[in-house]
């Protein structure tokens, strides 16, 4: 089953023609993702070859929909062009959008954000700024490699793309339903919460790995909604302890996340419903390893 | 990007919001000159990115051009809760009768704008909303309909502003909201938003952030970057496409991906609690493709610090492959001894991931002193803890 991206998914590339766009869908391709096309309308109706696949590349998301039955997109397309890539995906009400580019406008991303709400949230995004989302052994969306681990039933949630490759790692002898990273970004599609709430409904999950950082309090709401709903265990991890503080605050930010934000306060607040956290990535990975083998 | 004061009130009066007259000055003659053309009575402001300045003595009056230069010879130079004060900022005086509150500000958790607006300005905000959370209007702003003047009457009244001044305050929050907007700002903060004697509404003091990921749209946010206040190393490694943030230790530290980098930096301060206190010397994230060439300008700035003793180079083969790193890190070192470099520092390295065997092979075969491998993260930041208590 996994979570959002199974071996059924269709996915198509926002960007496939660019330099980021190719060289991912290639490696897409090869990790056995079913992509089914690209979206460029400056170049509709040509087709792309990747080692054999033919791709073909079509003028909207629309488009690709109703030609393809595509149900995902990979949006690869630089910053500037990102806010309309993102809108135009909403509008063909795609199901999964995963926005990989790094370094768009808080403000572009709050503004899909809030016309896809006003859309009915039809579309979930991922991202931006994320490596994007693994089902190992099933289908890959995003810049994840997928040879670091195989199919396994621990879930994987992060706000960090190198330490997500870093568990998966660490744990690769027992495997991974999906891994989901879900940007560093303030402001992001897709939360831990949502990633939690995915996992503990997925009968192919039977743990939940959590890695999160410094800044905002996406940890602290994730753990008030572990106590409430989450059943299955899980460990976590928190990047940031020795990082110099009133990096990314303003002042006034402080006055909605009180003293939140920083390492400290994340770990507290989960350890306080009962999620074990590693104090580096070997030792949570340890602390998986001991729920997984019924220790 | 933070802004000082000076800055905020210059974006201010770019977007037409009414502030008091003024300029800012690095020297007391630049000051005098400001005074003059201002005429009459003036204040002036040390320009720090701190709180408290009023209280530090930042803060003073002057009864004209002359006064103007003794203040600003007092404040220049002054040290406020360790910020250096480099520049002085002199406005005309304001005959203020009342202070009120008012910002925008990203809201994170709900992943949209919130407006914060307050009849009781002129202290601190979170004050005002721990011990009276009801004279505090917290208004989430929909990013894409934005504030619009049915919006901002909507919120003017909530906060309670008196009759006489909320067609004023109406229209300077839709004002600031455009400000806001058009300069894709992540915080305006108006505190005090304040009214005059004459019963003029002034925006009389700034806090600004700027979104560095929108600086493309926005080329003259470069010039606002105050580069003296910059560290040097940090600069350096700006000009060179680098990630780097300059912390207070010992053990350089260099990664790939922010997250793994940040996790590494905790990773040896945990080590260096076992061995003489060491901590990170730095955060440098070198990305996803580390080639010989952007590995060896970040060695080169990690150990153009010279507080730095030993090198932890940590590096998870996602889609780079760790042979090429290990090839950069040979390469690296040549390169520095080519650039006239002398390396002495050792260097502890950790491969794991995409070819991490043949990565391995190849430190190995190089055979070079300075470089120690070791297999595991955490194995790897003790040794180079380690290393640097030994060589402080």
């Amino acid at each position: 089953m996994a979570i959002w991206l199974t071996k059924d998914s269709k996915v198509i590339v926002q960007g496939m023609t660019g330099s980021e766009g190719s060289k991912h869908t290639r490696r897409m391709l090869a990790a056995g993702t079913n992509v089914v096309g690209g979206v460029n309308p400056r170049k509709a109706g040509q087709t792309v070859d990747f080692d054999g696949t033919e791709l073909p590349v079509f003028a909207s998301v629309a488009d690709a929909m109703a030609e393809t039955g595509a149900d995902v997109t990979v949006i690869f397309v630089p910053p500037q062009f990102t806010k309309a890539a993102v809108v135009e995906a909403i509008d063909a009400a795609i199901p999964l959008a995963v926005v990989i580019t790094e370094g768009v406008p808080v403000h572009d991303t709050a503004s899909f954000w809030a016309y896809n709400v006003a859309q009915g949230e039809q579309t979930r995004i991922i991202g931006p700024n994320c490596p994007g989302i693994a089902s190992p052994g099933a289908s890959n969306a995003g810049i994840i490699p997928a040879d670091i681990t195989g199919s396994g039933r621990i879930g994987l949630v992060s706000k960090s793309g190198t330490l997500t490759y870093q568990m998966m790692y660490e744990l690769r002898d027992i495997g991974f339903s999906t891994c989901v990273g879900i940007g560093g970004d303030p402001i992001i599609g897709t939360t831990h919460i949502d990633a939690l709430a995915a996992f503990e409904a997925d009968p192919e999950t039977d743990a939940i790995v959590m890695i999160g950082e410094i800044g905002g309090d996406a940890e602290e709401r994730a753990a008030e909604f572990i106590k409430a709903n989450v059943t299955k265990p899980v460990v976590g991890y928190i990047a940031g302890f020795t990082a110099p503080p009133g990096k990314t605050m303003g002042h006034a930010g402080a006055i909605i996340s009180g003293s939140a934000g920083t390492a400290e306060a994340k770990q507290a607040a989960l350890e306080a419903v009962g999620v074990k956290v590693g104090k580096t990535p070997t030792e949570t990975a340890k602390l998986m390893r001991e729920i997984m083998s019924g220790n | 990007m933070d802004l000082y004061e000076y800055q905020g009130r210059d974006l201010f009066e770019r977007h037409g919001l009414p502030v008091l007259a003024g300029g800012v000055a690095t020297t007391p003659e630049e000051a005098r000159a400001i005074a003059e053309r201002l005429g009459g009575r003036v204040v002036v402001k040390a320009q720090v990115k701190v709180g408290g300045r009023g209280k530090a003595g930042g803060v003073k009056l002057a009864e004209g051009p002359d006064e103007a230069v003794a203040r600003a010879t007092d404040i220049l130079g002054m040290d406020i809760k360790g910020h250096t004060v480099h520049k002085v900022m002199i406005t005309v005086t304001a005959d203020v009768a009342e202070e009120y509150y008012f910002s925008y500000l990203l809201d994170r958790a709900n992943r949209t704008f919130l407006c914060i607006a307050s009849v009781a300005g002129g202290m601190d905000i979170e004050q005002v909303a721990a011990e009276t959370p009801d004279k505090v209007v917290k208004a989430p702003i929909d990013a894409v309909k934005g504030v619009d003047e049915a919006k901002a009457r909507e919120i003017v009244t909530a906060a309670g502003f008196p009759a006489e001044v909320a067609d004023q305050v109406v229209e300077i929050a839709v004002g600031l909201w455009q400000a806001f907007v058009a300069e894709d700002a992540t915080l305006v903060e108006v505190n005090p938003l304040a009214k005059n004697g004459d019963g003029r509404m002034l925006l009389l003091d700034a806090k600004i952030s700027l979104d560095e990921n929108a600086g493309f749209r926005h080329p003259d946010h470069e010039a606002l970057v105050d580069q003296a206040a910059v560290d040097p190393l940090e600069q350096a490694a700006k000009a060179k496409d680098l990630n780097y943030v300059k912390l207070d230790g010992e053990v350089g530290i260099i990664g790939n991906g922010a997250g793994l980098v940040m996790s590494t930096l905790d990773v040896v301060a945990y080590a260096g609690e076992r061995h003489g206190n060491v901590k990170p010397a730095n955060f440098l994230d070198i990305g996803g493709g580390a080639s010989a060439a952007v590995m060896a300008n970040g060695l080169e700035i990690v150990l153009s610090d010279p507080a730095v003793k030993s090198v932890f180079v940590n590096v998870f083969g996602g889609i780079t492959a760790c042979d090429e790193v290990a090839n950069g890190i040979i390469q690296a070192l040549a390169l520095l001894e080519q650039r006239g470099e002398q390396v002495t520092k050792p260097l502890v390295v950790r491969l794991d991931g995409n070819n991490a065997e043949a990565g391995r092979a190849i430190l190995d075969s190089a055979n070079n002193p300075l470089v120690q491998r070791v297999d595991t993260m955490d194995g790897a930041a003790e040794r180079a803890a380690e290393l640097a208590a030994a060589g402080v």
